[in-house]
């Protein structure tokens, strides 16, 4: 059976109260055995997890560090270059996403070849990517700019030389990454709407956008958000695209917190500062993931 | 009555013909954007490598290789520049990184999926998504006290503390997307291998396991991908020429001032060879084990 019929014939069974526990041999030998199945990940959990939190608040535990970070122009400067990084990259893939989801439904043969075409970038690697995003971008005559001027006699605009086009590199850089990978999320959602839905909805006349905002959004918007929660929380800890993309530049003007961090602790030596930098996110951090869990809890568990 | 439907039906019906053909002309356009927008930085990659000399192709406004070669390849592969030597050792490290963090994330992730959404454990209120708690610290915010804990456990400068990284931000989400594709697979198959006298670890193996494939090779090429697209922690915690990955090689290029793009380039590209290879190879998979929550009712 291919496994998108096996979603929706999973989405139109009922769905029961919750899970009954093993009825037959009330002991607790089964018990043990759970322990024993969830030991490994507790294992890692607590060594990898719970360990270097904890020592990570014991390094910037010192209040006079956050201080230090409030007073450097160049923190500041660079929580509104993150604020602006998530926000923009999160919300322009994930709503493109779902878009182009739509687009890859249709039954034609050369829009399924397209698909395999549409989701190399996610499969290629981060940092060959974005090296050649790099690359591309770079100087007076990088591809971008070559092509521009060879095809428009444009002369485009020296990419890494300002702030705002550094950052808007970037934000386009990890869209072209990920939005592949969260299309093809929204495309397993699309899947497993019943086809009746999709056909009485066309019978009351409803297509084209009117079907996208009365009978897919609708049908979506709970998974839309779980997404989002989980695209921020991964989001804002990105690194590897503003390293290697704009390089934190021109002149650390485009610094992300994960990025900064690592400056402050291995090109200024002050490693409870790059700690307390990252930590700082803290406040934003606890309540999306006490959101997403919450979600997950309540409303994510009905198929 | 009929006269006037009649006569109104040729006009409608082209109507409808010309708004399909306006629709399909439409997607066809949205089609070649995203083809150019998907290939671009590809081809880019490209247009560099199959530069034979270095310095011919980039920063000369040319956006097409003039004399494409496969020389830095040849270059790359037999490790012929110094950034570069050990190409094949540096990638078997990449590559055992890769493979002991898919396998591990399989196995660890399939064991807490299985203790949290079919046993009695499952009946613990936030338990099922208690391994969420992972993200409230991004990976890249963790890696300082993460090198200091590798000390202590006497892990400096060892694979070991990559894959540790890796597994540790690879399976919260295989455990979520576990949990999820689960539900497609009915207790009553448990239950009846119970009351046939089957142990939980023969439940596990026997159902859980064979049931859940497609959603496991999902979650394995996740790992996968994590692991080979990861750089910071490699970048890190493994300080010996013995043990760098091939990700860290290509990076290291750029604190050069006079480089070789075109072999950076062309590792690169090797590079992205495998994932590339093993995510098209599972394709069929993707879709079915990536679905968050599926559909509200």
């Amino acid at each position: 059976m291919s496994t998108p019929q096996a979603l929706a014939a999973g989405s139109i069974s009922v769905s029961r109260p919750g899970p009954p526990p093993w009825r037959f041999r009330p002991s607790s030998s089964e018990l043990v055995w759970a322990i024993a199945f969830v030991a490994p990940y507790a294992a890692v959990f607590l060594a990898f997890v719970v360990y270097p939190v904890a020592y990570g608040l014991a390094l910037a535990s010192d209040p006079s560090l956050y201080a230090d970070l409030i007073s450097d122009p160049l923190y500041v400067r660079t929580v509104i270059n993150t604020v602006l990084f998530v926000g923009l990259s999160v919300n322009l893939k994930m709503f493109l996403a779902l878009l182009v989801s739509g687009f890859f439904m249709r039954r034609r043969w050369w829009v399924r070849a397209l698909l395999v075409v549409y989701i190399l970038p996610w499969a290629l690697p981060s940092v060959p990517a974005f090296v050649s995003f790099h690359w591309m971008l770079i100087g007076e005559y990088g591809f971008l700019d070559s092509l521009l001027s060879a095809l428009f006699g444009i002369d485009g605009p020296i990419w890494f030389n300002d702030r705002w086009l550094a950052l808007g590199s970037n934000v386009v850089a990890y869209v072209w990454k990920w939005m592949p990978f969260w299309t093809i999320v929204f495309l397993a959602g699309r899947m497993a709407i019943p086809r009746e839905i999709y056909e009485a909805a066309e019978i009351d006349g409803a297509s084209g956008p009117r079907r996208f905002l009365h009978v897919v959004y609708p049908l979506l918007a709970n998974m839309y958000l779980v997404c989002t929660l989980l695209a921020t929380l991964w989001t804002i800890g990105e690194f590897t695209t503003v390293f290697l993309v704009s390089g934190g530049g021109p002149a650390l003007s485009t610094e992300v917190l994960a990025t900064l961090g690592i400056h402050y602790a291995f090109d200024t030596a002050r490693p409870s500062l790059g700690v307390a930098a990252m930590l700082s996110a803290l406040p934003v951090l606890i309540p999306i993931t006490i959101m997403l869990m919450r979600r997950l809890e309540t409303r994510g568990v009905q198929l | 009555m009929s006269t006037l439907a009649a006569s109104n039906l040729p006009v409608r019906r082209r109507r409808y013909r010309m708004r399909r053909a306006l629709g399909e002309a439409a997607a066809a356009m949205l089609g070649l954007v995203l083809l150019i927008w998907s290939l671009l930085p590809v081809y880019n990659m490209l247009l560099i490598a199959l530069d034979p000399e270095e310095g011919e192709t980039e920063f000369a406004g040319l956006i097409w290789p003039p004399e494409p070669s496969l020389e830095s390849f040849r270059v790359v592969l037999v490790g012929g520049y110094w950034f570069i030597e050990q190409f094949w050792h540096k990638f078997g490290n990449s590559l055992y990184i890769g493979l002991l963090t898919m396998l591990l994330t399989m196995a660890i992730g399939s064991l807490a999926s299985f203790a949290l959404g079919r046993t009695r454990l499952s009946k613990v209120r936030f338990l099922a998504s208690a391994p969420l708690l992972t993200y409230v610290i991004p990976a890249s915010f963790l890696v300082i006290p993460f090198y200091r804990v590798m000390h202590v456990y006497g892990l400096t400068d060892s694979p070991w503390a990559v894959v540790a990284a890796d597994v540790t931000f690879a399976t919260p989400y295989a455990i979520l997307i576990l949990l999820q594709y689960a539900k497609l697979v009915p207790l009553e198959l448990d239950e009846a291998a119970r009351v046939d006298g089957a142990s939980p670890a023969q439940v596990y193996l026997r159902i859980y396991l064979p049931l859940m494939m497609p959603a496991l090779a999902a979650v394995g090429t996740f790992a996968l991908l994590l692991a080979w697209s990861e750089y910071l922690y490699q970048y890190l915690l493994l300080s010996s020429e013995r043990n760098m990955t091939v990700a860290v090689a290509i990076a290291q290029f750029f604190d050069a001032d006079e480089a070789p793009w075109n072999y950076m380039m062309a590792t690169a590209i090797v590079y992205s060879l495998p994932p590339i290879a093993i995510f098209f190879a599972l394709r069929r998979y993707m879709t079915a084990g990536l679905t968050l929550g599926g559909v509200e009712r």
